[in-house]
């Protein structure tokens, strides 16, 4: 161990306190902001800041995959749930569940000491050959992490997977809907939008040939008549439309006189 | 890591050089692809395009960037000022980063030192970009949020998807390149290709990655997160100025970085194309730089291509495209890839025993697309039928209203799904009434 302490460079050490600093800063900060967003910023920052100290580790396959896996595709979908639910949700702070902060702090102090025990003891007892002994004994970094998934521990892998499948799965069926109607094609829309004689096109803006462009104005037809279909239906349903002055009907109707209509 | 060589052993002012190298190349790069776009997307529809300012209108971009860059700055009222502010910055910062690992060339002299031309390389790199990438998107994504306005949530919720989705078909093509090349690092990939190109040998993993790569970029005929029919702007509706030069030079980064990563990975990096290898001192020095740069600027011009061609696609049909057809589409591939190194590596299969196995292989699939074809044409009648049926009986449960689950008094209109039911409750009446 004294041998990897005094192996620390210059360079290793600010990125281990810049990062590690940020790393806490995001932490914190992801319980403190009250904005469910900001947190989910927050976390995202710490797992980035975290993958930065894995590759400085020498574990770039980890660093990585915690980039594509955990930022970019975990908490990419928090950020969307969070989207789509509610733009300025803020949690509110009212305990639902009975003693539920209390058992919460309970089970925390409970997950740090058996973290704490765990990696200590890991860390005392098993002999550690080194990073670059175990390294090379399988050819590389990412050779040797594929040995330990793909050979050594391959059930508790595909077990592993195979849980998250059907926890995705589960998700899947309990979230599904059944239709109660069947489904539109497109075609059965389009006959539906026609099926009435509706309009085919879009329909005239509001103050074609007339003096005013306003939305209220309504357009004139080359006849000099007006055409309702311009002007907008909530105005058309108040009686909102204005009146076209009648030269400009005048003067339409002389300009357009001999023109087929 | 001995097998990265001369990499991490530059001098401090060397790695400095090499940075601002890119990041100049990167942002010319940028100017010249939007008036190349601009040019060739203008010879497609008959016109012109810009050609007033500088030779042949080259520094149009330039000064297309000035007038950005000296426009007002609109924040809107409902914008979170804080993501509004970072949302462009990560997007920008992201798509420089990517280049850290792009090669783009073999070992050359700068100032007496001997380095390769490439910034740093490491055994994972190509996964760095993939972490890049999802890094980018947050800008996107922040971009739609913050601006407190619906079209641009709605872009940003689109980007994401698009993104997410087309990012998983992407990383399957990249198994079968890091099958053959036995490394991920971008240095060693390229020299992977010394005899061949993995663009010939992996062709499906090419294909797959240069569809990907469009929908990645957001790009048309994939450009449905600023679709301006439907979202105005998209995710940069409510961005001006700076902040919205910020997001273009992204998307134009990011056009390079996938054309450069594509090079890389399939089109053998800085490799010289073939009768040009025949010359002996192609691969040396600073010349496959410019084998690089043009391979890129390939890519590039396939993208301005695809643009000046396609229509833009449905959102839905997009979705279903990138998870039900790219999706699966790699994992095959993948699985005979593996299947195929396995055979000739371990079993120690001759090349004639594989083709054989291949010609098996090959009657299989389509035997078992005979009788998929099959299948779909039965649905299809079934399809036709089912709707003329409904056709006939159409009774809607309250007519006109919000379609709502039947109360157990009533009846409801046939679906698909429910066939099996209705046949069931057809035979108990049947049972009941005799």
């Amino acid at each position: 161990m004294t041998e990897a302490v005094s192996d620390f460079n210059l360079g290793e050490t600010i990125v281990f306190w810049v990062c590690g600093g940020l790393a806490v800063l995001g932490a914190l900060g992801m319980i403190i902001s009250r904005k469910a967003v900001h947190s989910a910023l927050f976390i995202a920052l710490t797992m980035i800041n975290l993958a930065i100290l894995y590759v400085a580790n020498a574990a770039p396959f980890l660093g990585m995959v915690q980039v594509i896996v955990y930022t970019g595709a975990v908490m990419m979908l928090f950020l969307f749930v969070l989207m789509v639910v509610g733009v300025d949700s803020s949690d509110s702070l009212v305990e639902t569940i009975k003693g539920q902060r209390f058992a919460g702090l309970l089970l925390g102090i409970g997950l740090g000491l058996l973290l704490t025990v765990g990696i200590g003891s890991a860390l005392t007892t098993s002999g550690d050959i080194g990073l670059t002994a175990a390294n090379d004994a399988a050819g590389g970094n990412v050779q040797g992490l594929a040995q330990l998934m793909f050979d050594d521990y391959v059930v508790a892998f595909q077990a592993t997977a195979a849980l998250l499948i059907t926890a995705a799965v589960g998700a899947m069926v309990l979230a599904h809907r059944e239709r109660w109607t069947p489904r539109k094609s497109q075609p059965e829309l389009s006959e539906e939008r026609f099926r009435d004689g509706g309009h085919p096109g879009n329909r005239p803006s509001p103050g074609v040939y007339a003096r005013h462009n306003a939305v209220d104005t309504p357009a004139l037809l080359p006849d000099g008549s007006t055409s309702l279909d311009s002007v907008p239906g909530p105005l058309r349903a108040r009686d909102d439309v204005r009146d076209v002055d009648p030269a400009d009907v005048d003067e339409i109707r002389e300009l357009t006189k001999g023109v087929d209509s | 890591m001995s097998q990265f060589g001369l990499f991490g052993t530059d001098p401090w002012w060397l790695v400095i050089v090499k940075v601002l190298g890119i990041f100049v190349m990167l942002v010319l790069l940028t100017l010249f692809t939007i008036w190349w776009e601009r040019r060739v997307v203008s010879r497609m529809q008959n016109r012109i395009g810009p050609n007033r300012v500088g030779p042949q209108g080259l520094l149009q971009s330039l000064m297309d960037g000035v007038k950005l860059a000296l426009k007002e700055e609109i924040l809107p009222k409902a914008a979170h000022r804080a993501v509004y502010w970072i949302a462009p910055v990560i997007s920008a910062t992201a798509a420089f980063l990517a280049f850290a690992v792009i090669p783009f060339g073999p070992t050359v002299s700068i100032f007496g030192v001997e380095t390769p031309l490439q910034l740093t390389d490491f055994p994972v790199s190509v996964l760095y970009v993939l972490a890049i990438a999802s890094i980018g998107v947050y800008g996107l994504v922040l971009a739609g949020w913050s601006s407190g306005s619906t079209y641009p949530l709605l872009g940003g919720l689109r980007s994401t998807a698009q993104v997410i989705s087309y990012e998983i078909a992407m990383g399957l093509s990249f198994v079968a390149v890091f099958l053959y090349a036995g490394s991920m690092s971008t240095s060693q990939i390229v020299l992977a290709q010394e005899p061949i190109w993995f663009a010939v040998i992996l062709l499906p993993s090419f294909l797959i990655y240069v569809t990907a790569m469009v929908g990645e970029t957001n790009r048309a005929p994939f450009d449905l997160p600023e679709a301006e029919g439907e979202l105005v702007g998209g995710f940069h509706t409510e961005y001006s100025s700076l902040k919205f030069a910020l997001f273009f030079l992204a998307e134009y980064i990011n056009m390079v970085t996938v054309s450069a990563l594509a090079t890389t990975l399939f089109l053998g990096g800085y490799l010289a194309p073939w009768p040009i290898s025949l010359w002996e001192s192609a691969n040396t020095g600073w010349w496959p730089m410019v084998w690089w740069l043009l391979k890129v600027q390939i890519f590039i011009f396939v993208f301005i291509w695809l643009r000046g061609t396609l229509p833009r696609l449905r959102y839905d049909q997009f979705m279903k495209f990138g998870w039900k057809v790219l999706i699966p589409v790699a994992l095959i591939w993948t699985i005979i890839v593996a299947a195929v190194r396995i055979l000739r590596d371990q079993v120690a299969l001759t090349n004639t025993e594989l083709l054989i196995a291949g010609v098996v292989l090959i009657l299989i699939l389509l035997a078992g697309a005979w009788v998929l074809q099959g299948r779909a044409e039965r649905r299809e009648q079934q399809r036709d039928a089912d709707r003329a049926a409904r056709a006939e009986r159409q009774l809607d449960l309250v007519p006109g209203a919000h379609p709502v689950p039947p109360m157990p008094s009533q009846t409801f209109e046939y679906t698909p799904r429910r066939s099996a039911l209705l046949t069931t409750q057809a035979t108990m009446k049947e049972a009941e009434d005799a």
